[in-house]
């Protein structure tokens, strides 16, 4: 391959950020501006799709390779893509471009900067999920955080600073952990290439260790119980626009960190500490599960119900069998579609009413018609019914932790009763019932970019529920490979 | 042509839900209705060439999820079971759909009622068309979605609203056993295809499980999971709650869905999976109470409620036990037996009653009505039709079903089996009592309408009153054409095939006369023992009322399941959720976590502060007193 699709993917929205940059934003260039970052994004995602095409989904090999020598016989920039990464790649192209096209309402002052960050952020998230070389990885998972807490920091409600600087320290802490630990691989074994280091393997002593490490900056990314704190918060602040990179995009970094580095390079260290993520994971499923229920905002609701659906999403990972982290593979590819969608349902309705909370509305229904119909194909998906994408993915999960663990599996499940309870009373005391609030009545139904935006979230809501043969495709041999590998290595002891 | 019957439906509801502004109310009906009608003309076609030529196949339409060894299929599997079933979702949805269009003539909101009646009838096939677990579960949830939707249709009322989430949360509780269930095949078997998982039953009566901490023999466990969601699904005891409240549907909804088809759904997943349960003498005796259970239970509820619709979800609730405790004591044909005609004479009376309703313009309190069967002679009629069906009145259809049932419990020759016969017969009693009750207190005796003339009350138009009159004629006759076919020695071998598995054959005895005379000389006594209750000596009930307080208050507030169920999860969950939120989150985890760290700081760095006074008096002292204590160390050591 000699176009280096990988690196124009992740160059890509920066060098748009960059033309944004010298653009101040005011009124008269708003459109422009937008117009621009737009179409970056939008060409992004085109590439992307070119390369899903390009792709060889009957390889576990990584693709697309590219290696520049960056720091002589220590970092390397390296990228490539196997079945596991490419599908968050995508998920990211589609997303920014529907953000971005998402802020007309939301974001009043310097939109020229919001879209830099968002640009900015697209090409980190995207070198994660690309990355072949440990300290690669680190700088683009770190590197995200900043355009995020500048988007919260900046552009959020009142309250933040104090979100925004709760959601950077969290994450920091958890972070600095994992740096050590990969200086500390390249003591061990030379190198910080990650197929190297695949194929070399990791002293069995000193796994478990490292697994934690990584397990410290992961657990406070997914995020996991009982580090969720931040995540409520930083959502309730963040503009829409904001909330739905973070729980489309940036909470799925730990969850393919998990995949790639804890599963791939400390096999023996993650079948110690499997029963550890289990019980976490039951403990966000449940205990989140019936915190939502009790939630008075909306978008707090929403985020705790992230926290569930990512206990599902670590519970599968887990599980080490094929169905089991396929299934976590389409929950955090349906959870990036499904709650960015819901986050934008809240966005849709803040933007007439300048409120969050569930007491304000109730009986919009035939106000809002369109709106209601795809708010509720969303709540749907979220609890998990057949034919949408959020059942493919919860059912493998548990079908695969019921070959684990029954235990694990008959709690876990528990989590979908409570599931439908929250979303559906959710669903129904915005919409449903009787229209008390007279100010409701002047609400105007989706706008054209609005209906835009919620349809194209829904049509792979829809389609991959249906048919989610494409995904599997992609991703199936992938997983075996890994899994093969794993049960190789806990056999063999490295 | 087979999958049309499935599609058919789809593309009603499509049109109708998506376009139904664009082409109208009238021709969303008219579309919606006519697809509905040829997909049951279809269906019929199906069942007969079932019948007559021993047709079976296995349709698969497209992959739907392979992940690993999970092979699921989007599939269509005729046999003679599906083809019942598909007989009976079709030909009552068609009626349904033709009832609704003078039913729901004033309402605003048509072409969305229309295309969630056609999207049920869509799901509700995918159900019983299935050939694997999975796309049961999907046409299971399906049409537990369309019914939420329905139940909840009017969303302005808040009673509604309540009442479809609690249907729709209710039935999780038994999709989560059933879900387990799909989790232990798939984990037992490596495969969720009906016909590759009854295989290799037979290979796995020994084994046992641990489960939960409990020993338990797979094949057991499995029953017990599936059973669960069978019982949330068909509105069995302990999960019964949603049925009585789901009546807030308007009432065709309540016709098809919660009397003729979805709630049968259960019924058809036990006898679907006799393969499984055959091996499960246990399960099939949990069943059976269960299912008896139900049936007495339900039935005295009815005795005492005033709603006109609810008093007939109670005897659906009621009949749907007959049907398990049939598949409880093995007799799998019979249950289906009397699914199919319940069908009929239950949708018949739903249908009805909604014909009473729509006459006393929305009222559903039988002390409200009373004394117009002459102002209505065709719903009158017709619903006496349905009750004798109901009831098992010699020779019609409830007759042949419900008696075969007391029958083969009673031939079963084991305790349960006794205990059950016992009860059906009893339970069969009460059925009468109650549906004679409502038939007197609406049409007879004196006219208790205080808001509306009796002059204002009037038949309904002839577009519902069509398809009471084909339902009647399979209230009447189903049972007696279909008897053989369905459960008589003959139709056993030849019609059901494999669909329905044996494992020891059905007793071919009959029991002594006595009893088989038993039921119907009750059933026939209770007409004049309700008409003398309830329209010549009104003060006696009310005597036995006043002389039996609590008994009456326990059964009208129906054995305070819901109480109890408000107490014992609903309350304790919103407390959990609370604690969990306030106290855990705020203050253990952000109190002790971020917020407390940061105070911690943010104190610590105010003393730090204060070390920096830029005195330099200050300074030297504090360095003179740590070069002393360095060199007193020092020292000493």
């Amino acid at each position: 391959m000699n176009f280096p699709i990988l690196s124009s993917l992740i160059l890509l929205p920066s060098v748009g950020a960059f033309f944004l940059f010298f653009t101040r934003s005011n009124k008269q260039n708003n459109f422009t501006v937008k117009y621009v970052a737009l179409f970056t994004s939008f060409v992004n995602f085109l590439l992307s799709i070119y390369l899903w095409i390009l792709f060889d989904h009957t390889t576990s090999e990584f693709q697309f390779v590219e290696q520049r020598t960056w720091i002589d016989d220590f970092i390397n920039y390296k990228v490539g893509v196997d079945g596991i990464s490419i599908l968050f790649i995508l998920l990211t192209t589609f997303i920014t471009p529907l953000c971005i096209l998402s802020v007309n309402n939301s974001i009043k002052e310097r939109l020229s900067e919001f879209l830099i960050a968002v640009l900015i952020m697209e090409s980190f998230m995207i070198g994660v999920f690309c990355s072949l070389d440990l300290v690669i990885f680190y700088l683009f998972f770190e590197a995200g955080l900043i355009p995020m807490f500048l988007i919260i920091g900046i552009w959020g409600g009142a309250r933040r600073v104090y979100s925004a600087f709760k959601f950077f320290l969290y994450t920091l802490l958890g972070s600095v952990l994992m740096l050590v630990a990969i200086i500390t691989i390249y003591w061990l074994t030379g190198t910080t290439d990650v197929i190297e280091l695949y194929s070399l393997g990791i002293e069995a002593k000193y796994q478990n260790l490292l697994w934690l490490a990584f397990f410290s900056s992961f657990a406070v990314k997914t995020p996991m119980w009982p580090v969720h704190t931040w995540l409520p918060d930083a959502h309730v602040e963040a503009p829409t626009a904001g909330s739905v990179l973070l729980a489309a995009i940036l909470l799925k970094m730990a969850g393919y960190g998990f995949i790639r580095f804890s599963l791939g390079l400390f096999p023996i260290a993650s079948e110690v500490f499997t029963p550890l993520i289990y019980t976490l994971s039951v403990i966000a499923i449940i205990f989140t599960s019936f915190i939502a229920l009790m939630q008075e905002d909306i978008k707090k609701l929403i985020a705790y119900s992230s926290v569930a659906h990512m206990g599902y999403v670590t519970l599968g990972i887990f599980t080490i069998q094929q169905q089991g982290i396929e299934g976590s593979i389409i929950q955090m590819i349906s959870h990036g579609l499904v709650s960015a969608a819901l986050f934008l349902c809240v966005g849709v309705i803040y933007d007439r009413m300048h409120s969050r909370l569930i007491d304000t509305y109730g009986g919009i229904v035939s106000i809002i018609p369109k709106y209601s119909v795809l708010f509720m194909l969303f709540t749907l998906a979220a609890l998990g019914l057949p034919g949408t994408s959020g059942f493919v993915g919860e059912f493998l999960i548990l079908m695969g932790a019921f070959k684990d663990n029954f235990l694990v599996a008959v709690i876990a499940s528990i989590g979908v009763i409570i599931g439908a309870a929250y979303m559906l009373w959710l669903y129904k005391r915005v919409i449903f019932g009787k229209l008390i609030n007279n100010d409701l009545k002047k609400m105007i139904d989706l706008n054209r970019s609005e209906s835009i935006i919620l349809t194209s979230l829904a049509i792979p809501t829809l389609f991959f529920g249906f048919y989610p043969d494409p995904l599997i495709n992609t991703i199936e041999v992938s997983i075996s490979d890994l899994i093969e590998t794993y049960n190789f290595r806990l056999a063999s002891k490295i | 042509m087979e999958i049309s019957i499935i599609a058919l439906p789809l593309i009603a509801s499509i049109i109708s839900g998506f376009f139904g502004k664009f082409i109208g109310d009238r021709n969303s009906e008219i579309i919606t209705s006519l697809l509905v009608s040829i997909s049951a003309i279809l269906s019929a076609l199906v069942l007969y060439e079932v019948i007559v030529n021993q047709y079976q196949d296995n349709i698969i339409i497209a992959t739907w999820i392979s992940s690993g060894s999970l092979n699921v299929n989007w599939s269509m599997k005729i046999d003679a079971l599906s083809a019942v079933m598909l007989v009976v979702v079709t030909s009552v949805s068609a009626l349904v759909h033709i009832y609704s269009i003078g039913y729901m003539s004033h309402d605003p909101h048509k072409p969305r009622f229309m295309a969630y009646l056609s999207l049920f009838t869509f799901a509700m096939l995918m159900l019983v068309t299935s050939d694997n677990f999975i796309q049961l579960f999907f046409g299971w949830e399906g049409v537990g979605l369309c019914s939420y939707f329905l139940i909840g249709f009017w969303f302005k009322k808040e009673s509604a609203n309540k009442a479809a989430i609690k249907a729709f949360v209710v039935n999780r509780v038994g999709d989560f056993g059933f879900a387990l269930g799909i989790f232990l095949i798939f984990y037992l078997f490596g495969t969720v295809n009906y016909s590759e998982v009854f295989q290799q039953i037979p290979n796995i009566t020994e084994k046992n499980l641990v489960f939960l901490g409990i020993e338990i023999n797979a094949i057991d466990l499995i029953c017990l999971l599936l059973f669960i969601g069978a019982m949330g699904k068909s509105a069995q005891i302990l999960l019964h709650t949603w049925l009585p409240d789901a009546m807030e549907g308007p009432t065709p909804v309540s016709a098809l869905i919660h009397a003729a088809t979805m709630v049968t759904a259960g019924v058809f997943l036990v006898v679907r999976c006799s393969p499984i349960y055959e091996y499960s003498e246990f399960v099939l005796n949990i069943i059976t109470v269960i299912g008896m259970s139900t049936a007495f239970f339900a039935a005295t509820v009815a005795l005492v409620q005033n709603d006109i619709k609810k008093i007939i979800a109670y005897s659906t609730c009621s009949q749907l036990g007959y049907m398990f405790f049939a598949t409880g004591v093995g007799a799998y044909n019979v249950a289906m037996f009397h699914l199919f005609t319940h069908a009929f004479f239950k949708a018949l009376l739903f249908l009805g009653s909604g014909s009473v309703i729509h006459a006393f313009k929305d009222e559903q309190n039988i002390n409200n009505m009373g004394g117009v069967w002459k102002k209505l002679p065709y719903t009158y009629s017709l619903m006496i039709i349905g009750t004798l069906a109901l009831t098992g009145f010699p020779l019609l259809s409830g007759f042949y079903s419900k008696d075969a049932i007391i029958e083969f419990a009673y031939l079963r020759g084991n305790t349960t089996g006794y205990y059950a016969a016992g009860i059906g017969i009893f339970t069969a009693f009460l059925t009468s009592i109650y549906s004679w009750r409502l038939i007197f207190k609406t049409f007879h005796g004196n006219y208790n309408n205080k808001e509306i003339k009796i002059e204002d009350t009037h038949e309904s138009p002839i577009v519902m009153l069509i398809p009471l009159v084909l339902l009647s004629l399979g209230a009447i006759f189903a049972g007696f054409i279909f008897k053989d076919l369905f459960i008589g020695n003959y139709g056993l071998n030849n019609f059901w095939k494999d669909s329905i598995f044996f494992l020891k054959p059905l007793s071919t005895e009959h029991p002594p006369l006595w009893f088989l005379l038993l039921t119907p000389i009750l059933v026939i006594l209770s007409i004049p023992t309700a008409y003398y209750l309830f329209v010549k000596n009104k003060n006696l009930p009310e005597q036995i009322v006043k002389n039996n307080k609590p008994l009456y208050l326990f059964l009208l507030n129906k054995w305070y399941f819901d109480e109890l169920y408000d107490a014992l999860f609903v309350k304790p969950s919103k407390k959990f959720g609370l604690f969990l939120w306030k106290f855990f989150d705020l203050k253990i985890i952000d109190g002790f976590g971020p917020d407390g760290i940061s105070a911690i700081i943010k104190k610590f760095s105010v003393k730090a502060n204060k070390f920096q006074s830029g005195f330099i008096y200050q300074y030297a002292f504090v360095m003179l007193l740590g070069f002393s204590a360095l060199l007193t160390f020092l020292i000493v050591k």
